[in-house]
């Protein structure tokens, strides 16, 4: 039977929550197009996890090896090149995560076998994959099909579906697979994770969130912004240009490369709303969002929005927030 | 050591207004304003420090239309020492796949210690070209570098995870390193730097130099293929506060004070 493989993505113990994301997206089109829906893990110690997936999946192949402890591509690919030419899977999925990326497009190519990266959708109509993607940081939709063959490969962007667990575990059957792996990989070598620094501030935590993109125009502007932002209690928060400039640090960040938040309240200043950033807070209980490109794409996720230079808006409000408390600014 | 980088000419499409073309599967380009990608532009200076250091030279290269020249241009006059652009018309309509082959064919008959790249491009995020290029050239690679340090025959790279959480790995030289943004600080161009660069030759390549048939490029050659450009669906139903600063400024905090937040 045809099948669909979902590579699970896991590190230090944790499966990452973009396997089951994968995983549901990946039931549905199996049942649409009858085919077996296979979980495949590599690690050091991993069976136990593989009971997890096999809830959602009917059939799971593990790969043990103290070789694939810790991610490394080059491993996954010697892995993965043996297990898909004997397989032959129709589909295989792969999160556009920062392993993802690493991996599935070398991997792809080694195979001769066409990938479409980042997709937020796809779909797989008898022999034609058609999958959503988009440009321009998110300001455009793309569908695409990809070039007729015997086995596609996707990697699909974090978040891109929701979790559902299957209403009766799917209770996959575990089968282990051999690494086929002889010797030491030489060519790349994990070495040591790198914490973040510690003692900086923890944006998941905070109720409220004021976050700043380009718009803020120079580091010299975040201290009004930084006083806005107390006179309501907010954290500052930011997207990813403002930490690659060194004006906040990447603790402050929100985004698929940095934290994934949902205050009560979002206010985004000078923010355009790259998918990379919308990833991050878009479910906010209640988002404003300011900014002078009135087709910013971060209006579309907004509940008010506000086109206008945010240094017109932002001393005027502070005045009127004062007011409202009854005291002088 | 020397390094070749690759980059790319795009449009600056953050701020910019867009259209859809009447072809319904590009966008309208007339009007915007391209420069050197951003993820290329670390990846040029990451290259041009690197030389400093260790010495050896920095290769600027890109597959692009002619109007590329620029940011080739740019790259010569932050310090690559030669650009060679690859430019033909059976190239349009090539995806990453098939831009990897181009600069391939050129790429493998130079001499390199180091392939940067930029993680991903701007208009297409594509983010695949430098791990195929990789692999066509059979050298070790890595993405999404935070910092690298080159010793004797391996490269130690910081990898971004998510979160501020890194990993560091070693790879083997010769290597090809994709970067993120944020590795480094891209120095402005100096005028010197300008009057150098436009001294420079750029060599340029066309489609009978790659060695390549027309299958391998464009829509043929691809994985990829637009069917259909459109804008995304809203997902929230967004009310625009309209007025004068001052009013929309009094609109925003009265529902800042009618949810409790004042």
């Amino acid at each position: 039977m045809p099948e669909i493989f979902v590579l699970a993505e896991h590190r230090q113990g944790q499966i990452r929550d973009i396997t089951y994301e994968m995983l549901t997206k990946a039931r549905e089109i199996a049942e649409k197009a009858n085919l077996m829906l296979t979980a495949v893990i590599l690690g050091k110690e991993v069976k136990e996890k593989a009971k997890t997936l096999a809830e959602y999946a009917k059939k799971v192949l593990v790969v043990e090896d103290a070789k694939l402890e810790n991610f490394n591509s080059d491993a996954y690919q010697k892995v993965l090149v043996n297990l898909m030419k004997e397989y032959k899977p129709t589909l295989t999925l792969i999160g556009h995560t920062s392993y993802g990326i690493e991996l599935a497009p070398r991997l792809a190519a080694a195979l001769n076998m066409p990938l479409a990266t980042d997709c937020i959708d796809l779909a797989l109509e008898g022999d034609t994959l058609t999958v959503t993607r988009q440009m321009y940081g998110g300001k455009v939709n793309v569908n695409a099909t990809l070039r007729k063959a015997e086995s596609y490969m996707v990697t699909v962007r974090q978040a891109a579906f929701t979790t559902q667990k299957p209403v009766t575990p799917l209770n996959g059957e575990i089968i282990e697979k051999p690494s086929l792996l002889t010797e030491e990989i030489t060519t790349k070598r994990f070495i040591q994770y790198i914490l973040p620094p510690p003692g900086g501030v923890d944006i998941t935590a905070a109720e409220k969130l004021v976050g700043i993109g380009r718009g803020i125009k120079d580091q010299s502007n975040i201290p009004l912004i930084e006083d806005f932002a107390k006179t309501i209690g907010a954290v500052l928060a930011c997207s990813r240009p403002i930490v690659d400039k060194g004006w906040l640090p990447n603790d402050r960040q929100v985004g698929s490369s940095g934290k994934t938040v949902k205050p009560k309240l979002y206010i985004a200043l000078g923010i355009s709303g790259a998918f990379q950033h919308v990833l991050g807070m878009k479910n906010s209980d209640l988002i404003i969002a300011i900014n002078k490109d009135p087709n910013a794409p971060i209006f579309s996720f907004s509940d008010y929005g506000v086109v206008e230079d945010l240094f017109k808006i932002i001393p005027s409000l502070k005045n009127k927030i004062y007011e409202l408390k009854g005291q002088k600014a | 050591m020397d390094i070749v980088v690759c980059v790319k000419h795009v449009p600056e499409t953050a701020e910019a207004e867009l259209k859809i073309d009447a072809s319904g599967k590009g966008i309208e380009k007339s009007g915007l304003v391209f420069y050197i990608n951003e993820w290329d532009d670390y990846a040029l200076e990451e290259a041009v420090r690197i030389k400093e250091k260790f010495g050896g030279t920095v290769t600027a290269i890109t597959v692009g239309a002619e109007d590329s020249d620029s940011t080739l241009r740019k790259c010569l006059a932050r310090g690559a020492d030669k650009a060679i652009r690859l430019t033909d018309p059976k190239f349009a309509g090539s995806d990453g796949y098939a831009t990897a082959k181009i600069l391939y064919s050129v790429i493998k008959n130079l001499h390199y210690d180091l392939v940067l790249t930029g993680m991903q491009a701007g208009d297409d995020g594509y983010a695949m070209v430098g791990p195929i290029l990789a692999e066509m050239l059979g050298i070790p690679h890595t993405t999404m570098a935070k910092k690298i340090e080159l010793e004797a025959g391996v490269a130690k790279v910081n990898r971004e995870l998510e979160g501020g959480l890194e990993e560091q790995l070693e790879i083997k030289l010769p290597a090809l390193i994709s970067v993120q943004t944020g590795i480094n600080e891209p120095c402005y161009v100096s005028i010197m730097g300008i009057r150098k660069a436009m001294q420079k030759e750029i060599n340029v390549m066309t489609l009978a130099d790659t060695g390549l048939s027309e299958a391998d490029m464009g829509e043929t050659g691809s994985w990829l293929k637009i069917e259909k450009l459109y804008v995304p669906p809203a997902e929230k139903q967004t009310e625009f506060l309209k007025g004068t600063p001052d009013e929309v400024a009094a609109k925003v905090a009265e529902i800042l004070k009618a949810r409790g937040f004042i």
